[in-house]
């Protein structure tokens, strides 16, 4: 890549959107345009970007940049916000160096809310390192999101790699813990149909031992009334009614 | 028709009608379903299983899409109904489980049993690991984000893992968390634990919903067989709501009426038809004994064809609106992809391009600027091609589903509900297939007597789980492949096959006609008698002698996830090593033969037996004398 090369020494940021509705800085990847900026930044090393740049009006287009929760359109209030809060991150970065609104310096910012930016030392013309504004807006990257109401998909410098988060890992895996709870089920319930016949015939043992007493009880009682045992003697049958004429 | 082979003492070894009436009146020690009901949901869900969810749209789909049907619905008729008549009637009629119904018939036919007892036994293991892997997803899929949704980090936490990179949070998951997957089958790794686990909790399961027999697996499958309809149905709404859903379901049913010519495509649906009514196995058998000998079992055959056919059709229809989803999220996330790198290569102003007017801007755009636009290296969006990614098999289910899945509102939920539902799949059709393997044990006496069911299925569950971990290993997925090829496919068609034969010449058409008079009240009609004699039995011969050449012809590859292949994240496709040979031949070969071999054992030892008792004869009179 040789367009990187030539762009060491200079701080440049392109910034351009990346997708309908997003809004990403984004490092010149087409030949053409490397060759035009290589022709442009190479003899001199100028702060004012849109002095040398071939006479393209640079309007700004009012655009819609919306994310998840907000939609506004892209205006020169928008810039100025985004030059404050870069002022800001080379501030954090630079532990003091008092960086202002007007050392931030947007140039070839086209209809596609996109443009470069080159960011000078306070108070002088001498530029700051690419590395230096690199490494400043990894450190404020949540604030710069935050500002714009975007985030690290939607607002992308190119060239700095977002740091991502670290999956959620919980301590004790989820899983475990269902394995737990079924595994405990299935164990009790088959401790429960195994143990269900014991404990069914030591009640029924039990329940024989009870039915014997009380069929002793009856079998005195069916005794005395005399019922089931003994011969039915027909002598002594009451057979007069039928033997009247 | 007069065809039938001498058979003698067939009326000695079974039970002839008064005998049938009278164990039908006394209280046998035989299992006994507690309605009609539970029989029919039992088969329901034996029939009913993975396959119908992941094989059948993916046959579905490349055979012609909706055309595909009319071979299935034909092969359905002539093909799995008198099959699954026969496995009803012989069952109710005998009374007895696969061995011992066989044996009734012809002793030297017991190898048919056996076959059946080992491929079942065989099948059992590797659908448990499925049942394994499922579990696993599902007891995954209790937390919010699902964890197949990240890549883990790289060391620097500058990027994402190569791996995960290369392919797909999905696929990573999937192959490496879950399955650790070597690159080959001879480098089996070490075990990995999370999976021992599952299959130790899968045993468990089968274990306890089993462990009475049917008195228990009979209440497990209210929840087994019906679960899987609600949920289809809950997904099916959820599906047709979703974007691009109708694509898929088009693309299923549009008829493609020339693949009807093709031979592979009647080769595939009487397969799947086979497979699909779980025939061979020996289950259907045994759950039929169990019946009350009045059953009206062509009653019930024409039921469970009818089900299995609308289920199939309706799992279809439920996974490709499923599939239809993801292809046009992923034809959408191609035209912005699209349209973004124009809108940046041309620096236009937003809004200028929509996939509305896509097309035509980049045809403008092309004739305008040809050597940008090739230097943009756009790529072609072809939703077709994205909506013929059919995958079947493990990859529509832990991948292709997991995918969709995430791109739902309220993933954890659906994720819990389609898991769920494949395990009640699963589950139901292992209670049949557990069945299937203990009757037999029992028919053949290798367990003493006195030894309660309990113990028996105990037994069975644990030397399944510890041969189980075979699959538990890091190689398992290509054994699961290995086995799903061979263990399932040849054996079942040659029993099928030899089951026909046997019960239509050897028992004797007529005398299974009058049985089924005398159970049912009628004699099966002209439909049932052809089919049975000739029409059912060529259309096995034929699917067999064809399945046959084919494997014969066809190299024996694999594919395997290989990170190291140039066409990383497609699967490599490798030749098996030599010793698989060897491996192929006890999965498909053993139980083919033992039919027989056993036959022949038998005919040897009676031979014997013959010789030594004229001689014994001799003595005992010496004896006397």
């Amino acid at each position: 890549m040789i367009a990187y090369a030539d762009f060491k020494i200079e701080s440049l940021a392109y910034f351009s959107k990346k997708m309908p509705n997003h809004v990403r800085w984004v490092l010149q990847q087409i030949k053409s345009r490397i060759e035009r900026l290589n022709a442009l930044f190479r003899p001199v090393m100028h702060y004012n970007c849109s002095a040398h740049h071939e006479g393209t009006n640079m309007t700004e287009e009012a655009s819609n940049i919306s994310s998840d929760t907000a939609a506004y359109p892209w205006s020169k209030n928008e810039m100025f916000l985004f030059r404050a809060a870069l002022a800001f991150a080379m501030r954090d970065y630079t532990n003091g160096e008092e960086f202002g609104v007007s050392d931030i310096h947007p140039c070839d910012e086209t209809k596609r809310v996109s443009f470069w930016f080159v960011v000078t030392r306070p108070n002088t013309t001498d530029l700051v390192d690419k590395g230096t504004v690199e490494m400043a807006i990894k450190k404020s990257r949540n604030r710069i999101n935050g500002a714009f109401l975007l985030t690290d998909q939607t607002l992308e410098f190119d060239g700095i790699y977002p740091t991502l988060a670290a999956p959620v890992s919980p301590d004790t895996p989820p899983w475990l813990i269902v394995f737990g709870v079924v595994m405990g089920a299935v164990s009790v319930g088959i401790i429960a149909l195994l143990a269900y016949p014991l404990v069914q015939r030591k009640l029924k043992k039990n329940k024989d031992a009870d039915d014997e007493d009380s069929d002793e009880e009856t079998g005195v009682k069916t005794a005395e009334i005399g019922a089931n045992d003994g011969i039915y003697n027909s002598t002594f049958s009451d057979d007069e009614r039928f033997t009247q004429m | 028709m007069k065809l039938v082979l001498p058979n003698p003492g067939l009326d000695l070894r079974i039970p002839n009608y008064e005998d049938l009436e009278r164990m039908e009146k006394e209280d046998g020690d035989r299992p006994k379903w507690d309605n009609k009901v539970q029989y029919i949901l039992t088969c329901v869900g034996f029939c009913i299983g993975i396959g119908n969810v992941w094989r059948f749209p993916y046959l579905c789909q490349t055979h012609g899409g909706g055309a595909f049907l009319i071979p299935y619905i034909i092969l359905l008729v002539l093909e799995g109904l008198p099959l699954l008549l026969l496995e009803f009637g012989i069952g109710q009629r005998l009374r007895k489980g696969s061995v011992g119904v066989w044996r009734a018939i012809n002793p030297y036919l017991t190898g048919v049993g056996i076959a059946s007892m080992l491929v079942s036994l065989l099948i059992g293991l590797y659908y448990n690991t499925l049942i394994a892997w499922i579990m696993w997803y599902l007891f995954n899929s209790f937390q919010g984000p699902l964890p197949w949704t990240q890549c883990p980090l790289n060391d620097n936490r500058t990027g994402f893992i190569s791996e995960c990179q290369r392919s797909s949070t999905v696929d990573y998951y999937f192959y490496r968390v879950t399955l650790n997957a070597s690159a080959s089958i001879a480098d089996s790794g070490g075990l990995q634990w999370p999976i021992v686990i599952c299959l130790l909790a899968a045993w468990t399961v089968v274990c306890i919903c089993y462990i009475r027999g049917i008195s228990t697996s009979g209440k497990a499958v209210y929840v087994t067989a019906l679960l899987p309809y609600v949920v289809l149905a809950i997904f099916l709404i959820r599906g047709l709501t979703l974007k691009g859903a109708m694509n898929g379901v088009k693309y299923l049913f549009t008829p493609d009426v020339g693949e009807l010519m093709n031979p592979t495509t009647w080769l595939d649906a009487g397969a799947q038809v086979f497979y699909a009514f779980s025939l061979a196995w020996g289950g259907l058998i045994s759950f039929s004994s169990y019946n009350p000998v009045h059953n009206n079992c062509m009653q019930d055959a024409v039921i469970l064809t009818i089900i299995t056919g609308l289920t199939s059709i309706y799992a279809a229809t439920v996974t490709y609106t499923v599939i239809g989803f993801r292809a046009t999220g992923k034809y959408d996330t191609c035209i912005s992809e699209n349209i973004r790198t124009l809108l940046n290569g041309f620096e236009l102003p937003e809004d200028s391009i929509t996939a509305s007017n896509y097309n035509a801007a980049l045809h403008h755009l092309n004739s305008s600027y040809p050597d940008t636009v090739f230097g943009l290296d756009i790529k072609t969006c072809d939703m077709q091609k994205l909506l013929s990614e059919g995958v079947e098999g493990t990859g529509l289910a832990f991948i292709v589903f997991t995918e969709a899945i995430t791109k739902m509102p309220g993933s954890p939920a659906w994720s819990v509900l389609f898991f769920i539902m494949l395990l009640c799949l699963g589950l139901s059709t292992l209670f049949g297939n557990i069945e299937g393997v203990v009757v037999p044990l029992k028919d053949l006496n290798l367990f003493p007597k006195r030894w309660p069911q309990e113990a028996l299925t105990g037994i069975t569950c644990l030397v399944s789980f510890i041969i189980c971990l075979l699959f538990a290993q890091q190689s398992g997925i290509y054994w699961v492949t290995l086995f799903d090829n061979f263990a399932g496919s040849i054996p079942l068609l040659t029993i099928g096959l030899t089951e026909m034969i046997a019960v239509v010449y050897i028992y004797g058409i007529d005398r299974f006609n009058e049985d089924i008079k005398f159970m049912i009240g009628k004699k099966p009609c002209i439909f049932w008698q052809i089919s049975l004699r000739f029409t059912s039995p060529l259309i096995l011969l034929v699917i067999l002698v064809f399945y046959l050449v084919t494997q014969a012809q066809q190299e024996l590859t694999y594919l395997v996830w290989d990170p190291d292949y140039e066409e990383f994240p497609t699967l490599a496709s490798v030749p098996y090593p030599s010793w698989i040979n060897v491996v192929i031949f006890v999965l498909a070969g053993i139980p083919s033969l033992v039919v027989p071999v056993y036959a022949l054992c038998r005919l040897v030892y009676v031979r014997c037996k013959k010789k030594m008792k004229p001689e014994k004869d001799i003595n005992q009179m010496k004896t006397i004398a």
